[in-house]
C-alpha cells in the first residue's frame, strides 16, 4: 500500500489533495485513527476484565506477602516508640517504650474492631514465636489496672516469656507495616537472637520440601504426557479422517467431563477395595491382605493428573503433525535413511513447536494444580498449591499464604524466562 | 403487539428478580454446620421447627470446620453466613479477633421450670460470642462385621501388630496428638502439660509416626463411617454421632471405643456484620431451647449443653434405642476421657498445625 502510493506520486513533495481539500494523508490517518479506537473499545471490556480479576487481586496479593499493618494498627505509639531501641546494645527496650506498650494495650483492650484486637497482635506475633498468642489477651487483663510505672517491670513481671529478648525482637520487627517476615518463614527460615535469619528445626521445615516436589512431579507429570500423548497425536494425524475423528473424540471426551468427576472416577477405580485392586485379586494376581495402595498418595496424584492433563498435550502435537506433509519422511527414507534417522532428523524437529507448546502448558497448568492432589493426593502426594489453600482456607493466615503465592509466581516467570531463552516463545505453535 | 409480546418475558424475569429480592430481604438466613447425620439432627430439631414458628426461611451449608471463612466474609464486610456451628477453640479466637457478634444471655429462653438460661447451661458453654448446643467427642470406631475381636484401649488403636489394617484419622492435629499420647501411656489429666512442652509434642509425633504408613486421612465427619463401611480402614476415629448414626440408621455393625475420647462442644456464633442479625439471634435462642436441644438428642448422639435437657432425652426418633447410654458424658464413656483445652489449642494450633503438615509430607 505504502509503496504504491509512493509509485504514484512523483513528486513526493507536493501532497495528494482529497476532492475536499483534505490532504489525503490527513484524512487517511484521520480514518486509521478511527479504527484503532474503534478497534481498542472492542477490547475495554476484556481488559478491564483482565485488570478486575487479574491484575487487581496479584497486585493485592503481592502487598499483603509483605504489608500486615496488625500491630502498628492495634498499638500505634508502641510501634513508633520500639523503633528507636538498639537491640544489640541493650537486651529491652527503655521505659519509655514500655509505658508506650501498656498505655496502647489498655486503649486496645476494648476494641472489638475486626482486625484491631489484642488477639489479633496474639496472632500476628505467635505466628512468628509460637505459644505467645494468649500472652497478649492475659497480659491484656492484668494491664488494665495498671496505673503507673515503673512500667518495664510491670510488664515483665507478667509471664516468664516476657522475659525473653527474641519476643521483644520478633515485637519491633513486626511493628513495621512491611516485613520480609513471611518471605523467610515461606523459606522455612527464622530469625535467630541476633536478627540473623536461620533455618527453621528440621521438624518444621515444610515449604521448600514442597516447592521442589511440586517442580519433580509437575516435570515428571510432564514427562509422562509427552510419552503418551506423541504416539497417540502421530496416530491421529496420519489415520484417515474417519478413524481418526473418532479416536480425536476420545481423547476429547474426558476433555469435557468435569474435572471432579474423573478425580473421583479414579478413586473408585484405584482405591484399595477399588476395580483394579479387585480384579488382580480375584485373579490371584495379588494376595487380598496385600493390595498395593494406588490412590491417597503420589502415585495417585501423578496418575489421575497425567490423565487430565493429556489433552493439552495431545492437542498441540496434533495441530502441528497435521500439517507436516507425510512425503518429507517418504523422500527421507527414499534417500536412504533408516527409519530412526529419518525420524530423528526430519520428522521430530517439525513437530518441537507443538512439543514445545504441549509441555510448556502441561508443566505450569501441573504446577499450580489444586483439586486433583487435594482429593487423591494422601499425605506425600501434595502439592504448593494446597498447602497455599491451606493458609487461606483453614489457618487464616494469608500475608504466608500470599508469599508462597508471590514466590510459585516468580517460580514460573523464571521457568518462562528460561525457556524463553533456550527454546524461545516463537517457537511455540498451539494449533 | 409484536413488541409488547417480546416484552413480556422481560416484564416477567424483572417481577421475577424483583421478588426474589424480596423473599431475601425477608428473614431468611444462612446456618452454617458439618453436614451429614449432625446437619440432618439439627434440621429436625431446629431448622423445621424455627421455620414452622416464625414463617422464615433456612439455608443451610456445610463446612469442615475454622475460621477462615468467618474472617473472610467479615473482613470483605460482605457476611452471607448468619449462625454458624463452630468447636470451641475457634469460637474463642473468633470472638478475640472481632470476627462475632455478642451474644445476649439473657435473652435466651429458661428451662421449662423457670430456671433462667444462665443457670441452665452447663458450666464452662456460654462466652461471650458463643452459646454451646451439644458436647460431641472424638472416638474410635470398628467394623463387628469384620473383626469380632475388636480393640478396647487407645493403645489397641496404635497396635497395628494386634490389630492389622488401615486407620482413619482426622487430617488436623487436633485430638489426633491427644490420643498418641494417651496410647503412649500419658494419664488423661496429664495430656495437655506434657503436649505444652517440645518433648510431648516429639512423643506424640513419634507415636503417629508408628502407624503414619498405614494411616487414611479423612477431613469430612461423613467420611469415616463410609471408610469403614468400604473397608479402606480396620479402625478409624470419628465423631461418635455419625457412627452411632451408621449404627442406628443404617443398621452397621459398628462398635464405639469410648477408651481415650476427646470430648468439645459445637457452640452457635454469629458473624458480626450479618444483615440479619435480629432473625440470626432469634434462631439460637430458639435452638438452644430446652426441649429443642433434647429433640436433637433423639436425631443423633451428641449430649445437649443445658441440664434441663437431660431427663428429656429419650429413644432414637425411629428406634427403640435409648439414647441416653451413647452420650459422651454418659458415666460409663468417661472412665478415660479428656476435654479438649481450647486455651491450648488457640495458643498452638498454628505451630502445631505446621508441624503436622510438614510430618505429613515426609
Amino acid at each position: 500500500m505504502a509503496t504504491a502510493a509512493h509509485d504514484l506520486t512523483s513528486n513526493p513533495s507536493a501532497p495528494l489533495i482529497a476532492d475536499d481539500g483534505v490532504p489525503l494523508k490527513q484524512k487517511l490517518a484521520r480514518t486509521t485513527r478511527r479504527q484503532r479506537i474503534r478497534a481498542f473499545m472492542l477490547t475495554v471490556p476484556l481488559l478491564a476484565f483482565l485488570v478486575i480479576t487479574f491484575v487487581f487481586p496479584i497486585g493485592k496479593m503481592l502487598v499483603r506477602s509483605v504489608n500486615n499493618p496488625t500491630v502498628a494498627n492495634v498499638l500505634p505509639n508502641f510501634a513508633t516508640a520500639i523503633q528507636s531501641w538498639d537491640e544489640t546494645s541493650s537486651d529491652y527496650p527503655d521505659e519509655a517504650v514500655f509505658e508506650a506498650f501498656v498505655t496502647d494495650m489498655q486503649a486496645a483492650r476494648k476494641v472489638r474492631e475486626i482486625g484491631k484486637t489484642v488477639a489479633n497482635v496474639g496472632v500476628r506475633v505467635n505466628y512468628e514465636i509460637p505459644g505467645t498468642g494468649s500472652l497478649f489477651k492475659s497480659a491484656s487483663r492484668k494491664l488494665a489496672k495498671v496505673e503507673e510505672g515503673p512500667y518495664k517491670e510491670v510488664v515483665l513481671d507478667l509471664h516468664k516469656k516476657w522475659n525473653n529478648p527474641l519476643l521483644w525482637q520478633t515485637l519491633k520487627r513486626v511493628s513495621n507495616e512491611n516485613t520480609a517476615t513471611f518471605y523467610v518463614a515461606a523459606l522455612d527460615r527464622t530469625y535467630d537472637i541476633d536478627g540473623n535469619v536461620v533455618a527453621k528445626k528440621e521438624e518444621l521445615q515444610i515449604y521448600v520440601n514442597i516447592f521442589w516436589r511440586t517442580l519433580w512431579l509437575s516435570a515428571l507429570i510432564t514427562g509422562i504426557c509427552l510419552v503418551l500423548a506423541y504416539p497417540v497425536s502421530y496416530l491421529l494425524s496420519v489415520l484417515p479422517l474417519k478413524t481418526s475423528n473418532l479416536l480425536m473424540i476420545m481423547v476429547l471426551l474426558p476433555f469435557w467431563t468435569s474435572l471432579l468427576v474423573r478425580t473421583t472416577a479414579w478413586i473408585a477405580i484405584l482405591q484399595s477395595n477399588g476395580i483394579i485392586n479387585n480384579i488382580l485379586v480375584w485373579a490371584n494376581v495379588i494376595g487380598d491382605d496385600s493390595r498395593p495402595q494406588m490412590i491417597y498418595n503420589q502415585t495417585g496424584t501423578i496418575i489421575a493428573m497425567v490423565h487430565i492433563l493429556l489433552p493439552f498435550m495431545v492437542l498441540p502435537l496434533f495441530s502441528v503433525m497435521k500439517t507436516i506433509p507425510p512425503s518429507y519422511m517418504r523422500a527421507a527414507r527414499s534417500m536412504g535413511g533408516s527409519w530412526a534417522y529419518s525420524f530423528r532428523r526430519i520428522y521430530l524437529p517439525q513437530t518441537l513447536p507443538g512439543v514445545a507448546a504441549g509441555t510448556l502448558l502441561v508443566f505450569i497448568l501441573a504446577i499450580g494444580y489444586y483439586i486433583t492432589p487435594a482429593l487423591v493426593g494422601g499425605q506425600d502426594g501434595l502439592l504448593i498449591s494446597n498447602l497455599i489453600a491451606f493458609h487461606v482456607r483453614s489457618s487464616g493466615n494469608w500475608s504466608l499464604a500470599a508469599a508462597l503465592g508471590t514466590l510459585l509466581l516468580v517460580v514460573i516467570l523464571v521457568l518462562y524466562w528460561l525457556y524463553n531463552k533456550f527454546i524461545g516463545v516463537d517457537n511455540l505453535k498451539f494449533g | 403487539m409484536k413488541l409488547s409480546n417480546k416484552l413480556i418475558p422481560v416484564a416477567s424475569g424483572i417481577a421475577l428478580a424483583v421478588s426474589a429480592f424480596g423473599v431475601q430481604a425477608a428473614d431468611s438466613i444462612t446456618v452454617v454446620s458439618w453436614g451429614g447425620a449432625y446437619t440432618k439432627s439439627q434440621v429436625e430439631a431446629y431448622h423445621k421447627p424455627w421455620i414452622a414458628a416464625t414463617g422464615n426461611q433456612i439455608k443451610s451449608e456445610d463446612y469442615n470446620g475454622g475460621i477462615a471463612e468467618i474472617k473472610a466474609q467479615v473482613e470483605a464486610g460482605n457476611v452471607s453466613w448468619d449462625v454458624v456451628d463452630v468447636e470451641l477453640s475457634d469460637a474463642i479466637r473468633a470472638c478475640d479477633e472481632g470476627l462475632l457478634e455478642e451474644m445476649d444471655h439473657s435473652s435466651l429462653p429458661a428451662a421449662p421450670d423457670g430456671t433462667p438460661a444462665t443457670d441452665d447451661f452447663l458450666p464452662g458453654t456460654l462466652y461471650d460470642c458463643a452459646v454451646a448446643s451439644i458436647v460431641w467427642s472424638t472416638i474410635f470406631a470398628y467394623d463387628k462385621a469384620k473383626m469380632a475381636e475388636g480393640p478396647a484401649t487407645i493403645a489397641d488403636f496404635f497396635d497395628t501388630a494386634k490389630f492389622p489394617g488401615k486407620r482413619g484419622l482426622r487430617k488436623n492435629p487436633k485430638a489426633n496428638l491427644e490420643m498418641a499420647l494417651m496410647a503412649d501411656g500419658v494419664p488423661a489429666g496429664d495430656v495437655y502439660e506434657v503436649l505444652g512442652t517440645d518433648e510431648g509434642v516429639d512423643r506424640a509425633f513419634a507415636k503417629l509416626d508408628s502407624i503414619k504408613d498405614e494411616v487414611v486421612w479423612w477431613e469430612a465427619g461423613a467420611q469415616p463411617p463410609q471408610l469403614l463401611a468400604d473397608g479402606e480402614v480396620a479402625i478409624t476415629t470419628a465423631y461418635n454421632g455419625r457412627i452411632f448414626n451408621a449404627v442406628a440408621g443404617e443398621d452397621r455393625e459398628f462398635e464405639i471405643v469410648w477408651d481415650g475420647q476427646v470430648y468439645d462442644l459445637d457452640l452457635w456464633v454469629v458473624p458480626k456484620g450479618t444483615p440479619n442479625k435480629e432473625a440470626a439471634m432469634d434462631f439460637v435462642a430458639f435452638s438452644t431451647a430446652t426441649e429443642q436441644l433434647a429433640a436433637q438428642a433423639s436425631y443423633i448422639s451428641y449430649g445437649p449443653a443445658r441440664v434441663s435437657s437431660g431427663p428429656l432425652v429419650g429413644k432414637f426418633h425411629n428406634k427403640d434405642i435409648d439414647m441416653a447410654p451413647q452420650m459422651p458424658t454418659a458415666e460409663a464413656n468417661l472412665t478415660n476421657a479428656l476435654q479438649n483445652d481450647f486455651e491450648f489449642w488457640a495458643d498452638n494450633q498454628d505451630q502445631l498445625s505446621e508441624r503436622f503438615n510438614a510430618w505429613l509430607a515426609k
